[in-house]
C-alpha cells in the first residue's frame, strides 16, 4: 500500500446481459480515503457496476484492480475464489440497500456483528462480545439490545447494524448500494451523519451508489453520473452538482425539488 | 442368536452386487478424505427413510458371512428399530448377531456409541438423518459445498455464540459439530455430545450413511476428531447427579425414565449391554436387584 497507487483501479469495465448493456466503458481510480458517488436514474447500470466492482458479478470486459495489503495491485477476477472471498469478508464491506439482505436475521445482533470476526478465526467469546458491544456503540445502537434479533429492530437500526457488521474487521473499502433507501428523512439524516463521521474517522474509501443527489453531496468527494450504462460525466461533487456540463446531469440536478 | 435360515430369492445381504460395489467405492473415497461427504446412489430399502436406510446400505455393503452384527438404537439392543434391522440381516445374510459390543465385528448404531471402548478391526456404522453440518445456517447446497471446499466454517461458531448469548453456555447437546482431521466440518449424527470424545482417535473404523440425503462419510481409525468450542467456553459433556439405578455406573450416559404419575423417576444406562455386563459382574445400583430383573421400558 503506497500513496501513489490507487486503492481500486477500474479499467474499461463493462457488463452485458445478452443484447442488453448493463454498463460499459467504465474507468476510474479510487484513492485511499476517497468516497466516490455513483448517481443516475433507475436502470442506468449503477447497481450492475457496483456488483462488478465488488466481485459479485463477473464483468464481460475490463479489469478491476485492487491494491491488496499483502501483494499490491491485483486483478480481483484473476485471484482464486478463496482469496477473493477472504478479501470480501476482511478488507471489504458491502452495505446493501435492504438490510434484510445483508443481515443474518435468525441470530442476535451481537452474533451478526461477530460473524466476520469468527470467520477470520476469533475463538474467544468474551473478546467477540466486547468488540460487538463497541461497534454497537459506534453506530449508536443501545448495547442492551445486543442479544435481540435484528427483526425486532427498526429499519434505521437494521441499517446501522449492517454497517457495524461490515466495519468490524476494519475494511479499507466499503461498497454501499443505496444505504439510505427506504428510510424516512430524519433517519436518513442521522444515518448520513453517522456514515460521514465513520468514513472520516476511519479513513475509509467507499463507493456509494445512490439516486439521491443530496446523499451524494453529503458523502461523496467525487461523483460519477451514469445514464443507459454509460458514464456521462465525472468530477468533484460540488463541481458536477453546481456546474453540470452534460445535458442529462443538468436535467438531473434541476429535477431536485427546492424546498 | 444365530440365524438358522436365510430368505430365498434374495442376494446376500439384500442389495445386488453392483450396488454394493458402488457403495464400497463411495466408502473408500470417504475413508480417503475423512469427514468429506461423498454422494452415492442411495437405493430404495424395504423400510422407510428415517429408519436408517443409509446405515443399512453401508452395513449391507461391508458385511461378510463371517461377520458378527450388533445393532443398537439409542444404546439399546432390544428396541423396535434395532430388533428389525438385526433380524433383517440375520435373514438376508445369515450372519451371526450378538448384543455384546465386544463380540461384534460390525455395529450399526443410531444415536449412541457403545460405552465399552471399541477396538481395532471393528466397524461402527452410523445412521445419519441430515449429513450437512451447515444446513440450518445456509440452506443452499451449492453454497455449503463451496464453504466446505474453502474451509469457511466461521458460521458454525456463530451458532455456538448464539447458544452462549441465549443460554449462558453451549446448549447444543446432540449432533455437536466436530472438525475431522483438522479439515472437514462434520455432523456426528444425532449422538449426544457425551459420545463426541469417543470418536477422537477411535481404533475402530467409523462409517456414516445418510440414505435420504444420499451421502456417505467416514472417520478412519486413529483420526483426530475435535469438537468445536470457544477458548473461554471449552467443550464439555453432560453430567448427572445420579448413577445408574440398576448397575450403579457413574461413567455412562443415563436415560431418565418416568416411573409413575407421582413424579418418581429413575436414571438408567442407555447402553443396555454395558448395564447388563456390569450387573453380571455384581454391580448393583440403588434400585437394582439381581441380573435378569425386567428393565423399565423406554
Amino acid at each position: 500500500m503506497s500513496q501513489d497507487t490507487p486503492l481500486l483501479s477500474v479499467q474499461n469495465v463493462g457488463k452485458d446481459y445478452g443484447e442488453t448493456i448493463g454498463c460499459t466503458d467504465v474507468s476510474f481510480d479510487l484513492w485511499p480515503g476517497e468516497v466516490l458517488g455513483i448517481v443516475g436514474e433507475s436502470g442506468s447500470g449503477k447497481t450492475t457496476l457496483l456488483n462488478c466492482l465488488s466481485a459479485q458479478l463477473e464483468p464481460s470486459r475490463g479489469k478491476v484492480i485492487y491494491d491488496t495489503r499483502a501483494e499490491g495491485p491485483r486483478n480481483i477476477f484473476e485471484m482464486t475464489e478463496s482469496e477473493r472471498r477472504l478479501l470480501m469478508r476482511t478488507d471489504w464491506g458491502l452495505v446493501r440497500q435492504n438490510p434484510r439482505d445483508g443481515l443474518r436475521l435468525g441470530v442476535s445482533a451481537g452474533a451478526n456483528v461477530g460473524e466476520r470476526l469468527m470467520a477470520v478465526g476469533a475463538r474467544h467469546y468474551g473478546d467477540i462480545r466486547q468488540e460487538a458491544c463497541d461497534w454497537l456503540e459506534k453506530v449508536e445502537i443501545d448495547t442492551g439490545r445486543i442479544d435481540h434479533l435484528p427483526s425486532t429492530f427498526s429499519g434505521g437500526m437494521q441499517q446501522r447494524l449492517q454497517i457495524a457488521r461490515n466495519l468490524v474487521t476494519n475494511p479499507r473499502l466499503v461498497f454501499m448500494d443505496e444505504p439510505t433507501g427506504g428510510l424516512d428523512v430524519s433517519v436518513q439524516a442521522r444515518l448520513l451523519d453517522l456514515l460521514r463521521g465513520l468514513v472520516t474517522r476511519l479513513g475509509l474509501s467507499a463507493v456509494v451508489v445512490t439516486h439521491d443527489l443530496a446523499v451524494a453531496r453529503l458523502l461523496a468527494h467525487r461523483l460519477m453520473v451514469m445514464k443507459g450504462g454509460h458514464v456521462v460525466e465525472q468530477g468533484l461533487t460540488d463541481q458536477v452538482l453546481d456546474d453540470p456540463q452534460h445535458a442529462y446531469t443538468q436535467l438531473l440536478v434541476s429535477s431536485i425539488l427546492q424546498p | 442368536m444365530s440365524a438358522t435360515e436365510t430368505l430365498e430369492g434374495y442376494n446376500f445381504a439384500y442389495l445386488d452386487e453392483q450396488t454394493k460395489r458402488m457403495i464400497r467405492r463411495a466408502i473408500l473415497k470417504a475413508v480417503a478424505v475423512p469427514g468429506y461427504q461423498v454422494p452415492f446412489g442411495s437405493r430404495e430399502m424395504p423400510l422407510p427413510y428415517g429408519w436408517g436406510t443409509g446405515g443399512i446400505q453401508i452395513t449391507a455393503s461391508v458385511i461378510s458371512a463371517d461377520d458378527t452384527l450388533k445393532v443398537i438404537d439409542q444404546g439399546a439392543d432390544d428396541t423396535t428399530n434395532a430388533v428389525s434391522i438385526r433380524r433383517f440381516f440375520a435373514r438376508t445374510a445369515g450372519v451371526d448377531t450378538t448384543e455384546k459390543t465386544e463380540d461384534a465385528s460390525l455395529i450399526q448404531t443410531r444415536h449412541r456409541i457403545p460405552e465399552r471402548a471399541l477396538k481395532e478391526g471393528q466397524i461402527l456404522v452410523y445412521q445419519v438423518p441430515i449429513p450437512e453440518p451447515l444446513r440450518w445456517l445456509e440452506p443452499r447446497e451449492t453454497e455449503t459445498r463451496k464453504m466446505h471446499a474453502l474451509e469457511e466454517y466461521g458460521i458454525m461458531h456463530v451458532k455456538l455464540y448464539e447458544d452462549i448469548a441465549r443460554f449462558g453456555r453451549i446448549a447444543t447437546a446432540y449432533d455437536y459439530p466436530v472438525l475431522v482431521n483438522g479439515r472437514y466440518l462434520m455432523r456426528p449424527s444425532p449422538i449426544p455430545k457425551f459420545d463426541n470424545p469417543k470418536m477422537d482417535n477411535m481404533p475402530a473404523l467409523q462409517l456414516f450413511g445418510a440414505g435420504r440425503e444420499k451421502r456417505i462419510y467416514a472417520v478412519p481409525p486413529y483420526t483426530d476428531v475435535k469438537s468445536l468450542d470457544f477458548d473461554d467456553h471449552p467443550f464439555e459433556v453432560q453430567k448427572w447427579d445420579d448413577c445408574c439405578a440398576l448397575c450403579g455406573a457413574e461413567d455412562s450416559y443415563l436415560d431418565e425414565v418416568v416411573m409413575d404419575d407421582k413424579g418418581r423417576r429413575m436414571f438408567v444406562c442407555s447402553d443396555t449391554d454395558y448395564c447388563e455386563e456390569r450387573r453380571a459382574q455384581g454391580h448393583v445400583g440403588p434400585l437394582g436387584t439381581s441380573p435378569g430383573t425386567p428393565q423399565a421400558a423406554e
